[in-house]
């Protein structure tokens, strides 16, 4: 991130031990046409323990790329993925991921489908059904635990997502554009939830999404990224008192602020390069 | 809607379709424009469907042996298809040469067969068998490869980031996942083993099922028969058809892949 020295500007000092570590971080992918695409170029970003970070950017950034790296669904080619300072392996329970789709598993019930992540994790069959209704009632799910994942909304779906991942009790959550598929509404009641939880649980969170309100209400820190090959651009701290709330005419004020600070970087970023790449405001 | 009036629904299309078949036969028997020996009336038919249908040497027991025959010879399929197509989806070089190999097969009818089943078994019992097995087996092997090749590689990846790996991921969310596209694939076998199965009867007239049945009133030039026979074959045929639709609509709209109702 040296090479970007706009990232120092609002920061706070370095947290000794960082939750996750990208180290120089790059990975490229071999499309189906055999074309190359560098989705992150030496990409390097600290997140401290219980900090909620939003990863904003055009699509194509790599933004979910860099959550496959965390996930370890994925390997870096180049740097280092390190959680806890050891590199990440693969994927396991201690990250839970929330995919943009709900991915509930379809032939089990909602309780079901937390008691079989819960059963993962290593919980005893005896106790799996009781801590499964204590997530499920944390998102206001109890009363559809025995639904089948069809006869739910996807909004509701989602929260049953959240609540599988949440029950978990991950050290880390990544969310891949969880509310991105959901209609307005829903997802503004969503994101107010998940605010309460995280406000309990305070995981680690690292959230990708290409709205920045979402972002602002959401995080401590909101960090940009650019496409194409995928790098960070910039970020802004949100010190807003949580909780927040979407009628704070501060939050809106704060909101404007980042888009213009990300707007600015991001012109920036197109004046040093040669090639103008339309897209990223 | 209500219960009675759904049950309604569901058979008067049924009933109608057989009005206008037997309707439409009977006044082309009427007409005489056809020889009536080569085509006989709906009630001569009647008359030996009902007439042969009980007894040691009915239609009732053929279609017995016939229906029992089918069972043995699509789980024998099912045991050796479904690991054959389980290997096929996990490995390219597999699905290259065994996949190969059972596209192969199953663009061979299966009655070609039985000229060889039945030099290495004799006209026997044992030769209609290979032959229904020969007839299921690549159907179930192709379609349980497909049925794990689409399950969504989301539920997989997500499945992997709870921590589920091996063979406990492809155990516990693999396989459920392939369920819907492997009784869809069972319903195809099934139907390929049954007319293998009334193809090799016809011949291996040892066997005693339908197919024997057509077979013999074949031989004494009995058309009523014949027909009241082709008609059992294909109500045995409705039948296990009706138990793999009910299955396939249950698992279905559990999983919400289907409208329920």
């Amino acid at each position: 991130m040296s090479s970007v020295p706009s990232l120092r500007v609002v920061g706070r000092p370095e947290p000794t031990s960082p939750k996750l570590s990208l180290r120089s971080v790059s990975k490229t992918y071999r499309q189906s046409s055999g074309e190359l695409v560098r989705a992150l170029d030496d990409v390097t970003l600290d997140v401290a323990p219980g900090e909620f970070v939003c990863l904003v950017g055009p699509s194509g950034c790599g933004k979910s790329t860099l959550l496959d790296l965390i996930a370890g669904l994925e390997r870096p080619d180049a740097g280092q993925v390190l959680m806890n300072g050891r590199p990440i392996a693969g994927p396991g329970p201690d990250r839970a991921v929330l995919f943009q789709e709900p991915t509930l598993f379809p032939w089990m019930s909602v309780i079901r489908n937390l008691e079989f992540a819960l059963g993962l994790t290593g919980v005893p069959k005896a106790d799996r059904r009781e801590l499964a209704m204590h997530w499920l009632s944390k998102v206001h799910l109890s009363a559809f635990a025995s639904a089948q994942p069809h006869e739910i909304s996807p909004g509701m779906r989602q929260r049953a997502v959240l609540a599988r991942a949440l029950a978990c009790q991950p050290e880390v959550l990544l969310a891949d554009e969880p509310f991105g598929a959901l209609d307005a509404q829903s997802r503004e009641v969503l994101q107010r939830e998940l605010q309460t939880v995280w406000l309990e649980t305070r995981n680690t969170f690292v959230f990708v999404t290409h709205n920045v309100r979402e972002a602002v209400f959401l995080a401590d820190r909101v960090v940009l990224m650019s496409a194409r090959p995928g790098t960070l651009v910039a970020e802004h701290r949100i010190s807003s008192p949580r909780p927040r709330s979407f009628e704070d005419v501060l939050l809106a004020k704060v909101v404007v602020d980042v888009h213009d600070h990300l707007l600015k970087e991001v012109q920036k970023v197109v004046a040093t390069e040669e090639g103008v790449r339309p897209g990223l405001a | 809607m209500s219960r009675p009036r759904r049950a309604f629904g569901q058979v008067w299309p049924r009933v109608a379709i057989l009005v206008v078949l037997v309707l439409a036969w009977w006044a082309v028997y009427a007409t005489g424009l056809w020889d009536r020996v080569l085509l006989p009336s709906p009630a001569s038919v009647w008359t030996a469907l009902w007439s042969n249908l009980s007894g040691a040497g009915g239609l009732l027991v053929a279609a017995e042996r016939s229906a029992l025959r089918l069972f043995l010879g699509l789980a024998a399929a099912a045991v050796i298809g479904t690991p054959i197509g389980l290997a096929m989806a996990a490995s390219k070089i597999v699905q290259r040469s065994i996949g190969s190999l059972m596209v192969g097969l199953q663009a061979l009818p299966s009655i070609a067969w039985l000229p060889l089943a039945t030099l290495w078994f004799g006209i026997t019992e044992r030769a209609v068998f290979f032959v229904v097995v020969m007839g299921a087996t690549p159907a179930v092997a192709i379609a349980t490869a497909a049925s794990v090749r689409l399950v969504p590689p989301t539920l997989i990846r997500a499945a992997r980031t709870l921590g589920s790996r091996g063979g406990r991921l492809y155990v516990r969310v693999v396989l459920p996942a392939a369920v819907p596209g492997y009784i869809a694939g069972l319903q195809q076998a099934w139907a390929l083993a049954w007319r293998a199965l009334m193809a090799a009867e016809l011949i291996v007239t040892g066997a005693r099922g339908l197919g024997h049945f057509l077979e013999r009133a074949g031989a004494v030039f009995d058309t009523p028969l014949m027909l009241a026979t082709m008609v059992a074959i294909m109500l045995v045929g409705i039948g296990v058809d009706g138990v793999f639709t009910l299955v396939d609509r249950r698992v279905r709209s559990r999983r919400g892949l289907i409208p329920s109702g």
